[in-house]
């Protein structure tokens, strides 16, 4: 098996679909949770800023998805296809609300009437929700395992199988999560009484956050002791927990200082450190079947060969570059308050 | 109905959608970037009016291609599971090559594509749209590479058997430069020039009939021709390769094109027809030895036939594969002929006074869209009985998981969100043609004109 710098390639390539998913996280979380609030916010021009906010940025941001997408089918197909096929309708519903999110902001602001406006408003919002709330919905499924037999094949029931009630609060704490990281990215874009708003808003938003958190790690602990194994087996990695709850704790401290830069640094920090978690609690597995260990899907038994992981690792080193270099370049040029002009939302 | 034909449904009709707005993208793309760079080097505003208006066109078209598209990447792993496994080494690469190199600089760039006119300095601006345009470009030769794979495997070795079988690639740039893939790239690239072309073409055809923003509509008007003429005949070479490339590697599709049955004999080329499988026979205006002479030059030249295939082996809707390749072709062939005769008029000095002209123009939008789509049709119902030609079949390409009331439920789902979708694209674009590149007052000035006008009459 190649190696590069001592780490085999299916290692490595678990890292890069670790890290584009946590770029994902933190980049379409704010824009979900910007999505998440819109309803709280009464006014029109409120809701055009904070439209505006995301405007110039949430279609890069759901290109991450598509990247992250294309990596884990590449890199690890044999996961990618069970836990799509798998998880079927919760995948499609995602589909759906994806679609519904990216017409309702494409689509809002090119009829004056007041119903138009407040029919996208409100598929706008609910699909935010939806959104990471599904996402937590499958993090959590894939946090438990799932009934693979046979040629990795899914053998499990439909869709209320998936919404057991570890993958609920991992879905709400999702949901809350994106909503606190949200209001921050939109205090660092508005001022004015939008801003005050959001001050109000932010702080529900973490303490909605810090709830659902405690209560899922809680659970986790009583209920589900195996998925700390890897710590109770390694204590030099209780770092990691130690280091999450150092970030989260820094939210609040910043956010009552009024540095939403800093803040919003350390919602993205919370954000990586919390899928750093998955990956130790996970590695080297990727989906455990709860019927056989055979069955149980490993970065090594879904990786593609040694030769397709090169040639992607070789993409993506001369890819990482460009794409930094044009997010850059894009959130410098809308970088401060949004401004409305004619091309606007 | 099985879960095979349910998802084969579902996997047509998000694919034939979702390709409505990625070659309006593209095309929408290199008349922008005309436009835009015509601003920057004659410095007249109303290349900026233009670039202006289409760019919220095209916000339209991308907006809609990027939120369907995602639902194809997902399509692979939810409804075709046995083919991820089995092409994932392969044709993953591919997308995550489309994904980091195209997909990522079309996004990135396109914020200040659509947002940036007033922020940044004209030529960063074009860098941008150039950046959206390339991007776009990129994307179909990621595509189309995966799919030309697809039809014409290279670059890899088959490892395991049964179920546990798959491919794994052996060489990247056999993969990438697979027999047909360069034919069908430039074949698509120039089908996606021709959708967008004609839908400049369309709109300003209709503005210069209505007598409204006429100075800029002919300006319009012979940049999308020069395009959709350069392209409707060049689009015959490259169709012409393209189909000696099927003739060679595929020739159980090339037979299922012109309905050519005998095992071993001369093909005919039909202008039209109607085939009839049964008894074996085409029903049509022929040129006999047409298709012999077409690939070789000679009139009597043999061309394998479908009898040559076992039944299981080769496609099974073979007149609906005929008429689609036909409906295309013939669609090429109009669109030379109406570029070329308008170039003619053009040329004499009478184009845009030649009213019934500008109206044909205006509905021949849809052709392009539909040669665009029939020739997939024909390109991917030509591959059955295969997913990836000789080595995997479809029906074992399935999500063996995935069961019957599944794929019907987001069957059922897809279809109510995409009449959706269309109804209210039409609608929008409808509404931004209507209202045109800009306000119109009694006085006709343009918008800068009149900017330059009231710091006249309003002196400070």
């Amino acid at each position: 098996m190649e190696t590069l710098a001592g780490i085999d390639y299916p290692t490595l390539w678990f890292l890069v679909v670790g890290g584009l998913f946590s770029g994902y996280a933190i980049l379409d979380g704010f824009d979900f949770g910007a999505g998440a609030w819109h309803l709280f916010f009464n006014q029109e021009k409120s809701r055009r800023l904070a439209l505006n906010a995301i405007g110039p940025v949430w279609d890069g941001n759901e290109v991450w998805l598509v990247i992250g997408g294309g990596a884990l089918f590449a890199g690890f197909p044999v996961m990618y296809a069970t836990l799509l096929s798998g998880m079927y309708i919760p995948f499609m519903l995602f589909l759906m609300f994806i679609i519904f999110r990216a017409v309702s902001i494409e689509f809002r602001s090119k009829e004056e009437m007041a119903w138009w406006r407040k029919m996208w408003d409100i598929s706008y919002s609910v699909s935010s929700i939806v959104l990471p709330f599904l996402l937590g919905i499958v993090l959590g499924n894939v946090l438990l395992g799932l009934p693979i037999g046979e040629n990795f094949e899914y053998e499990g029931g439909g869709f209320f199988t998936f919404l057991n009630p570890f993958a609920l609060m991992v879905g709400t704490s999702t949901l809350a999560l994106m909503m606190s990281h949200g209001a921050i990215y939109l205090l660092l874009k508005t001022e004015g009484r939008m801003y005050a708003k959001l001050t109000v808003l932010l702080k529900k938003g973490m303490i909605f956050f810090m709830v659902s958190f405690g209560i899922t790690s809680l659970y986790t602990l009583i209920y589900i002791p195996h998925l700390s194994d890897t710590f109770r087996n390694q204590p030099v990695l209780f770092i990691v927990p130690l280091l999450v709850f150092l970030s989260i704790a820094n939210v609040p401290r910043l956010s009552s200082k009024k540095k939403y830069g800093q803040a919003f640094f350390f919602s993205s920090l919370t954000i990586s450190l919390l899928l750093v978690l998955v990956a130790i609690e996970l590695y080297p597995n990727l989906l455990v079947s709860t019927l056989d260990p055979q069955y149980t899907i490993t970065v090594y038994n879904a990786a593609a060969s040694d030769k397709s992981l090169g040639i992607m690792l070789t993409f993506a080193a001369i890819g990482t570059p460009l794409v930094i270099g044009y997010t850059t370049f894009v959130y410098l040029t809308f970088r401060g308050k949004v401004k409305i002009d004619e091309m606007s939302y | 109905m099985d879960v095979e034909i349910l998802s084969r449904i579902q996997f047509a009709f998000t694919i034939a959608f979702h390709y409505i707005y990625p070659p309006l993208s593209i095309g929408l793309g290199l008349i922008m970037v005309i436009m835009e760079s015509l601003y920057l080097k004659t410095g007249n505003k109303e290349y900026e009016l233009l670039a202006k208006f289409w760019t919220r066109i095209f916000a339209l078209t991308f907006g809609i291609g990027v939120a369907t598209g995602i639902v194809m990447e997902f399509e692979f792993g939810t409804n075709w599971a046995t083919y991820s496994r089995y092409v994932g080494d392969v044709f993953g690469s591919a997308l995550a090559a489309e994904g980091i190199f195209a997909f990522a600089l079309e996004s990135g760039f396109l914020g200040v594509l659509l947002f940036g006119w007033n922020r940044v300095k004209p030529w960063v601006h074009w860098v941008a749209t150039m950046g959206v345009f390339l991007g776009s470009m990129f994307s179909a030769v990621w595509i189309v590479i995966a799919n030309s794979w697809q039809q014409t495997p290279a670059g890899f070795h088959v490892v395991g058997e049964g179920m546990e079988a798959r491919a794994e690639i052996t060489d990247f740039w056999e993969m990438v430069f697979n027999p047909s893939s360069m034919d069908r790239l430039i074949h698509t690239w120039q089908g996606a020039f021709l959708a967008g072309a004609f839908l400049v073409l369309s709109v300003h055809a209709y503005y210069l009939r209505k007598g409204r923003f006429v100075e800029i509509s002919k300006k319009a008007f012979r940049i999308a021709l020069v395009v959709a003429t350069i392209f409707s005949l060049s689009q015959l070479v490259s169709g012409h390769s393209s189909a000696n490339g099927v003739a060679e590697n595929q020739p159980a599709k090339l037979a299922a094109f012109e309905g050519h049955f005998e095992a071993s004999a001369p093909g005919d080329m039909y202008l039209f027809g109607w085939v009839d499988k049964e008894s074996q026979q085409v029903w049509g205006i022929k040129i006999p030895g047409g298709l012999s002479f077409l690939l070789d030059y000679r009139f009597d030249t043999p061309v394998t036939g479908l009898n040559a295939f076992a039944e299981r082996d080769r496609p099974s809707q073979i007149n609906a594969v005929f008429q689609f390749y036909h409906i295309m072709i013939s669609i090429g062939m109009f669109l030379i002929a109406l570029t070329l005769f308008a170039c003619y008029k053009w040329y004499r000095g009478d184009l845009f006074e030649t009213k019934w002209l500008l109206w044909v123009f205006s509905f021949s939008v849809i052709l392009p869209q539909v040669a665009n789509q029939v020739g997939w049709y024909a390109a991917e119902m030509g591959r059955q009985p295969w997913v990836v030609y000789g080595l995997l079949r479809t029906s074992d390409a399935l999500s063996k998981s995935v069961t019957e009331n599944q794929v019907l439920f987001s069957l059922i789902m897809f279809f109510f969100i995409y009449t959706l979708l269309l109804l209210l694209f039409l609608y929008l674009l409808n509404k931004k043609i209507k209202h045109g590149p800009y306000d119109e007052e009694e006085d006709n000035d343009l918008p800068f004109q009149r900017e330059v006008a009231q710091s006249f009459s309003n002196p400070k």
